[in-house]
């Protein structure tokens, strides 16, 4: 944040003015502070992607191949005849404007190409044009628009505008999956070497070592071994935590922010509290060592490459099913396009939680269950001793990540766990979370610091909500069960709502659970004095 | 890529700066990066840091992870902040010449 220089007063002064000029003038000024750093030629090589170049978005010259029109004509048909979605996101919808203030970006910005509707609309008047008759009879009448160079910078800087949240999806009366367009969208501009570093290096990273990171498999298990030492020292306690270990029930599979970050690290000692106390059967992996997958932010097709490798080590440790952590986009993968992409994962068994002989009927075919689900089924059946004034120096709200939420509906699980684990715990306003929840701004491979001014503004509504629970309730605690959550809203906050911190629910499960044979407890996970105590 | 000059010194950096050859830092690189990042001065406590990085990165070809960058230093989160505005990932990696970490951080 060293070089974000506007002010919080500054920023938050929107101009909800359209601009004089008319929406289908293509022309946009791709400015410093909104868009993110066009990917590294040699990532595209090392993932077998077309074009690598060395380009910046604010480039005068993109360096366009000869036929890249063609190359575009030729991604939408295929697109229009593989997914059905996109044909009729295309056709359907009209323009009601139910979605248009209810994305986090136009709430923001005030930019008018931010209300879905016309985002969408960007690609929608390029199809309607090339690919209806009553587009190619009437053209501009009907709002057809040639593709041409401008309309390219255009589709790049919107479509990296989108956090692919979904929210704006809640409320179109005919459904359309905004996320989806926006997919598309990417997927064309991939096809000519257009996408951003924050999404094609942690997907050759990924390819390379297992993880977005890079992080390697003596640098994994370094990572987990300080974790366990460290462990022992705030608890008292020696836990053992098997990596690459053929034998156990369990494949547990986390995103590697958890073990690289802060203040994800926390809940990761959470994670171990917990499968410790209840003698957990489980292994973890250097290679499946990202639940992450940015694959999901640049095409189906980098999506499922990545999401194999989760049920290729599964098969090869000869685990019964997978136990997911704390990460966002991974479960929109997980519970919407494995099975069909990767599917049915017949090797493995149906979930079935060896504490409690709960039976998780709803991940029967992917055969991976979230953390916060296997939980709260623990606590609900008495299997876990809490104590939850652990937490008291905690006053929490909680944000649900976007995924969770709307992708699988994970509303209650979180919350139920929260309110057995603390004492303070408050509800944002009823329009800003659940499926309604608002973004941290930073989703979608969008969370990198050269794009601050766009995350800050697309995650005001986020802040704005916690600031008024600050104000109302003392809340000095943001949770959240998603690790670029982790990353992006501890800035976030220090910029809109100073003095409230960012923490996972497994930390605070972490702190309140009382293991056999602990010493006296004096500090939480982060090694700050309980209330009480300091 | 652009280049990076500082006094006679000529870097090959990213757009945030970043070493594009983390192999051919050295002390006199550090002092060029660190006035990239605010850092006036390389104390020290900079100085610890910055070889703690490089130890971790030439066995491990990442930097550490935070906590255990905190812990191995003896330095708070905060004092890292203090000392490098940007933070441990972007500011010390930088003037350390290890590569941006990316992913969910």
């Amino acid at each position: 944040m060293a070089e974000f220089k506007l002010k919080p007063e500054e920023l938050g002064r929107i101009n909800y003015q359209p601009p004089r000029k008319g929406w289908m003038d293509p022309h946009v000024d791709i400015r410093k502070g909104t868009y993110c750093y066009g990917a590294v030629p040699e990532t595209l090589r090392y993932l077998d992607l077309p074009f690598p170049k060395k380009w910046q978005p604010n480039d005068a010259d993109w360096q366009l191949p000869p036929n890249w029109k063609e190359i575009i004509f030729e991604g939408m048909r295929q697109r229009l005849n593989k997914f059905r979605s996109f044909k009729i996101f295309m056709d359907v919808c009209v323009r009601c404007g139910a979605c248009a203030d209810k994305c986090h970006y136009f709430i923001g910005s005030g930019d008018p190409k931010n209300m879905p509707v016309l985002r969408a609309e960007l690609l929608r008047s390029v199809y309607r044009r090339d690919f209806t008759l009553a587009g190619k009879l009437m053209g501009k009448m009907i709002g057809a628009r040639e593709l041409n160079e401008e309309v390219l910078r255009e589709w790049f800087y919107y479509f990296y505008q989108c956090t692919e949240c979904r929210r704006c999806s809640v409320f179109c009366p005919y459904g359309i999956d905004t996320a989806e367009i926006t997919m598309m969208g990417r997927e064309l501009l991939n096809l000519l070497g257009l996408s951003i570093e924050w999404i094609c290096t942690p997907l050759s990273n990924c390819f390379r070592t297992g993880n977005h990171l890079g992080i390697q498999p003596h640098g994994f298990k370094d990572s987990i071994e300080f974790a366990v030492d460290e462990l022992a020292e705030l608890t008292g306690i020696q836990v053992n935590v098997p990596i690459n270990e053929k034998g156990h029930d369990i494949l547990f599979v986390t995103p590697s922010a958890d073990y690289f970050g802060s203040p994800h690290y926390f809940t990761l000692l959470g994670y171990f509290s917990l499968f410790h106390e209840i003698g957990l059967n489980y292994t973890m992996s250097s290679y499946a060592s990202d639940g992450g997958n940015f694959g999901l932010f640049h095409s189906h097709e980098m999506m499922k490459r990545l999401n194999s490798k989760i049920y290729l080590e599964a098969e090869r440790l000869g685990v019964k099913w997978i136990l997911g952590g704390e990460c966002g986009h991974m479960w929109r993968v997980l519970h919407q396009y494995m099975d069909t992409m990767n599917g049915p994962a017949d090797f493995l068994q149906v979930p079935k939680s060896p504490m409690t002989g709960t039976v998780f009927e709803n991940a029967a075919s992917t055969k991976m269950v979230h953390i916060t689900e296997f939980t709260a089924d623990l606590i609900k059946h008495n299997k876990l001793k809490l104590d939850p004034s652990r937490n008291n120096h905690w006053r929490a709200t909680f944000h649900d990540s976007c995924n969770p939420a709307r992708a699988m509906g994970l509303i209650e699980e979180p919350r139920y766990v929260i309110r057995n684990v603390m004492n303070h715990f408050y509800e944002m306003p009823e329009n800003t979370i659940k499926e309604q929840t608002f973004c941290c701004g930073s989703g979608s491979g969008l969370g990198t610091d050269e794009n601050m001014e766009m995350r800050l503004r697309g995650g005001l509504p986020r802040a704005n909500a916690v600031k008024h629970m600050k104000e109302t309730k003392d809340v000095n605690l943001l949770l959240c069960i998603c690790a670029i959550d982790k990353a992006t809203l501890p800035p976030l906050l220090e910029y809109w709502v100073p003095g409230v911190e960012v923490a996972g629910v497994h930390e605070l499960v972490g702190n309140a659970l009382v293991m056999k044979g602990e010493k006296v407890r004096d500090t939480d996970l982060r090694g700050q004095p309980l209330q009480g105590k300091e | 890529m652009p280049n990076f000059e500082w006094n006679d010194l000529n870097i090959s950096v990213d757009e945030d700066g970043f070493m594009d050859q983390p192999e051919d830092w050295n002390e006199q690189i550090a002092l060029a990066l660190a006035s990239t990042e605010s850092v006036d001065v390389l104390t020290d406590n900079h100085w610890k840091v910055v070889n703690y990085l490089r130890e971790y990165y030439k066995e491990f070809g990442i930097a550490p992870m935070i906590r255990k960058l905190c812990k191995q230093t003896g330095f708070s989160l905060k004092e890292i902040y203090d000392m490098f505005p940007s933070g441990p990932a972007k500011g010390a990696c930088k003037v350390a010449g290890l590569p941006k970490p990316t992913g969910c951080v």
